[in-house]
């Protein structure tokens, strides 16, 4: 191979993946680590890569704690209502704690925050997001990072964590190659903070075609956070927790700004109110616990978000399509009709284009909604992600070894969609949970817990052989065939995300089956992912480019494994409108109220299923 | 929606290259200038159109869902500060918008971590991060734990 091996030695603090956790981590870690060497590796450029790479209108996370509107603990039951029960508590309380911080160094670094021209406070979206004129969001938290980091190296794909040879279950840095020379990367480091994102793309995505890029979380949100933490023996949680949304049909516009600030709201195609008729039936299903109109409109308490998925998909099936938002009145308002319109501009620009080569003019026809397909992720309105230690002073013996975001492999953090159980940290909570890592992994490194890792040139070795076999296997049988495409001894990465968004798409879930699934067709599907991974195997790149689409579909096949085998074990829907398991299809507190754990085992490939306990330090309502 | 590259606008810098978070534009070897090379998978996040000093990256929405005729054009001015959107309708309806994007003259409003006083020991052993508590508040109000909060570790639920 041609290709040169490049080692980065002595690294402290690696961050792998520098979107809004790992931005965080960097920034942070140069203030406990003064000495420290602190190195970023990042599959695109920093400037504009991860989900926040056209920007954001709106903080989706902000207390507000000066002017006394929220607590931290207010946060908690917000978030733990949404996702029907369960969640870390010690992590989200922890988040939601220090997140204003964050918030306002944001406006010191110049990110324009929308304020309120009568009492000078944040503009509120809604009780717990502020709008804002993110545009630049990400150049700006991404000059914080490169400040603090010793050295940034973007367009490096990560595709393996190192592991140490002296210790068990501790990392040791990290490999990839260079998306641009074809390199080979070696990062050794005394800890790794992963921030590599969510996952799109591994259910089968509404849109076809040249359309496919249109998927609502990023294209290049590819699971790389769960294949590299799943391979190196992480343990994982919630990680049958996917996410489905409600946006606007095809462009997947954003909606919240739509819904809290423009106050428009949906009808089906009788232009009737449809979700409260739902309700009832509903409500037999999960219980009053999680669905209660009349608390929720007495108290504000939120209607879980999955429930109104729910809602929505039946009024849909029961013939009354579309559902439309109603936006013909508030964009009559010129001041609202720039934000309708401005909030795609700074985020989803797709549906801005999408609308103009349509003529839809939301001041003269209310557009269509739709469900999408399902997403895996730990900073939105989802909380799947590796199982973490919380902080000392708010985790219960269960939650707790040691260092704060520390996954249960030594060494190795997470930040953002990273970490599972804090759904809604979004982007403001996940570039605080990168600091947290961060101040957590110099203190590790200070107590001596990363003394005397070892990692031989043999492991260094075997990684390259596998980093780059999609190339050599490429060019040992492409003259098999005369031309094309189709080769009976290599599937390329685009034959293979086809044939894992299909087999999620109709085993686990996805939106072509309606959300269903049940004990039989997961069993399928993972005799099928199985078979897959054999195939991978099989893998061919015929170009670099290609090898990162193969590494890409690598970590999001290993991430579906984990999603099914999660979904396989808690026998219950915990959310309908996210998914549905045809043979338990109610809320079983009984025997679910607890949060699912995984490992897999990176010999034998075999997973350990867990529950854990779900601690609630926050009381019920007010 | 899929951006293409206006042949006699592009100059073949790179920008683009450098930019896009899906690496997918790149440069033609025989043009010398880029293009798109794998539209499926472009998020429509406008960063190369944004990025291209010659304007000559545009966006043509999905042919599968998106007809022909309309533009969405940007032109975001960091000296300005500013990000300015004109929207093209495929009936001929205009709209504009601008709005800022930074506050402060780039590069010099966040601080050199490296520079500042370093914590003390009994900041390492709290919760504390980087300008806490301060900074939570922007008033002398400390870092909200359980006991502050009114909470107790009650028992894990493990039904
Ligand atoms: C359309 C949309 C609208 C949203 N709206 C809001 C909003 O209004 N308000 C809000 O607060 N939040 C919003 N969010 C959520 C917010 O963007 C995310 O919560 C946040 O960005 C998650 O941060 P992260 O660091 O986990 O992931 P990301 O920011 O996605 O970062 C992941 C990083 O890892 C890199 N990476 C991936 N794989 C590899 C690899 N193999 N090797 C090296 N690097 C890799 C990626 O390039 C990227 O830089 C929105 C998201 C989307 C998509
Ligand atoms: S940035 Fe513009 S001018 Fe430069 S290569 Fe890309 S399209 Fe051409
Ligand atoms: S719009 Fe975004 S994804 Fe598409 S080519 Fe440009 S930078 Fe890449």
């Amino acid at each position: 191979m041609a290709y040169k091996t490049i080692v980065e030695d002595g690294i402290d603090i690696l961050v792998v993946g520098a979107g809004l956790g790992g931005t965080g981590a960097a920034w942070e870690a140069r203030f406990w680590g003064k000495d420290k060497n602190i190195v970023i590796a990042e599959k695109a450029n920093m400037d504009r890569s991860g989900a926040v790479a056209q920007g954001l209108y709106a903080i989706n996370c902000y207390m507000g704690t000066r002017w006394g509107e929220n607590n931290p603990e207010d946060h908690v039951r917000y978030a733990r209502i949404d996702l029907m029960g369960l969640v870390r508590e010690d992590l989200l309380f922890d988040m939601a704690r220090h997140v204003d911080s964050t918030v306002h160094q944001f406006e010191d670094w110049g990110l324009p925050i929308m304020k309120d021209p009568k009492t000078g406070q944040y503009l509120r979206e809604g009780r717990w997001q502020i709008m804002i004129h993110g545009e630049s969001y990400k150049p700006i938290v991404s000059e914080a990072a490169k400040k603090s980091a010793d050295k940034v190296f973007n367009r490096i794909c990560v595709t393996h964590l190192l592991m140490d040879e002296s210790k068990e279950n501790r990392v040791a840095g990290a490999v990839g190659f260079n998306v641009r020379t074809g390199n080979y990367h070696v990062f050794k480091s005394k800890t790794v903070i992963c921030g590599a994102g969510g996952a799109s793309n591994i259910f089968k995505p509404r849109s076809v075609g040249e359309g496919s890029g249109r998927t609502w979380y990023a294209p290049w949100s590819s699971a790389s956070a769960y294949g590299l933490m799943i391979d190196a023996g992480a343990k994982m949680t919630q990680m049958e927790n996917r996410i489905v949304l409600a946006r606007f049909k095809d462009g997947y516009g954003p909606v919240g700004a739509y819904f809290l600030h423009l106050k428009t709201y949906t009808q089906n195609c009788l232009g009737e109110e449809y979700e409260s008729k739902w309700f009832p039936e509903l409500q037999k299903m999960v219980g009053k616990e999680y669905l209660d109109p009349e608390a929720a409109h007495l108290t504000h308490r939120p209607i879980p978000t999955c429930l109104r998925n729910h809602a929505l998909i039946n009024e849909v099936n029961a013939g009354r399509g579309p559902i439309h938002m109603v936006t013909m009145q508030a964009f009559q308002d010129p001041h609202l009709e720039e934000v309708g319109w401005e909030n795609f501009l700074g985020m989803t620009v797709g549906q801005a284009v999408l609308w103009a080569a349509t003529d839809v003019d939301p001041k003269n026809e209310n557009p269509e909604l739709t469900t999408s397909e399902p997403y895996v992720m730990g900073s939105h309105a989802t909380g799947s992600g590796a199982w973490c230690s919380g902080p000392e002073d708010l985790s219960p013996p269960e939650y707790f070894w040691g260092y704060n975001r520390m996954t249960t492999v030594e060494g190795l953090f997470g930040a953002g969609d990273a970490v599972g159980g804090t759904p809604h940290a979004f982007s403001s909570g996940s570039f605080t949970e990168g600091r947290l890592a961060a101040k957590a992994a110099c203190r590790y490194i200070d107590d001596g817990k990363a003394e005397g890792i070892v990692v031989s040139s043999e492991q260094i070795k075997r990684r390259k052989e596998e980093v780059y076999k999609p190339l050599e296997h490429y060019k040992v049988y492409r003259n098999a065939i005369v031309a094309g495409d189709v080769n009976p001894h290599y599937i390329n990465p685009k034959q293979g995300l086809d044939r894992l968004q299909k087999l999620m798409d109709e085993y686990c879930g996805g939106m072509s089956v309606n959300y269903m699934t049940n004990d039989k067709l997961l069993h399928i599907g993972l005799k099928k992912l199985a078979i897959m991974e054999e195939d991978l195997e099989s893998l061919a790149a015929k170009d670099i480019h290609e090898l990162l689409r193969a590494w890409e579909l690598k970590h999001r096949h290993r991430a579906a494994e984990c999603v099914t085998q999660h979904t396989l074990f808690r026998k219950e829907t915990r959310w309908p409108g996210y998914y549905y398991r045809g043979d338990a299809m109610k809320v079983d507190d009984e025997n679910w109220h607890v949060l699912t754990v995984s490992r897999r085992d990176p010999e034998s490939g075999e997973y350990t299923m867990e529950k854990a306990p779900c601690y609630h330090l926050v009381a019920p309502d007010e | 929606m899929p951006t293409f590259v206006y042949m006699t606008r592009c100059d073949g810098c790179g920008h683009c290259v450098d930019i896009c978070p899906s690496d997918i534009m790149h440069i033609d070897k025989t043009y010398r200038r880029a293009y798109n090379i794998e539209p499926n998978m472009c998020w429509e996040c406008y960063s190369c159109v944004k990025a291209c000093p010659q304007h000559a990256i545009d966006v043509r929405g999905y042919a599968d869902f998106a007809p022909l005729g309309h533009s969405v054009r940007v032109d975001r001015d960091e000296e300005k500060g500013t990000i300015a959107w004109r929207i093209k309708f495929r009936n001929g309806t205009e709209k504009n918008f601008l709005s800022p994007i930074t506050t402060k003259p780039w590069g010099t409003a966040i601080p050199q971590l490296a520079d500042v006083p370093g914590p003390s020991q009994e900041m390492r052993d709290s919760e504390l991060l980087y300008n806490e508590p301060k900074y939570i508040r922007m008033d002398e109000g400390g870092l909200p734990t359980l006991e502050s909060a009114g909470l107790k570790m009650k028992k894990g639920v493990y039904y």
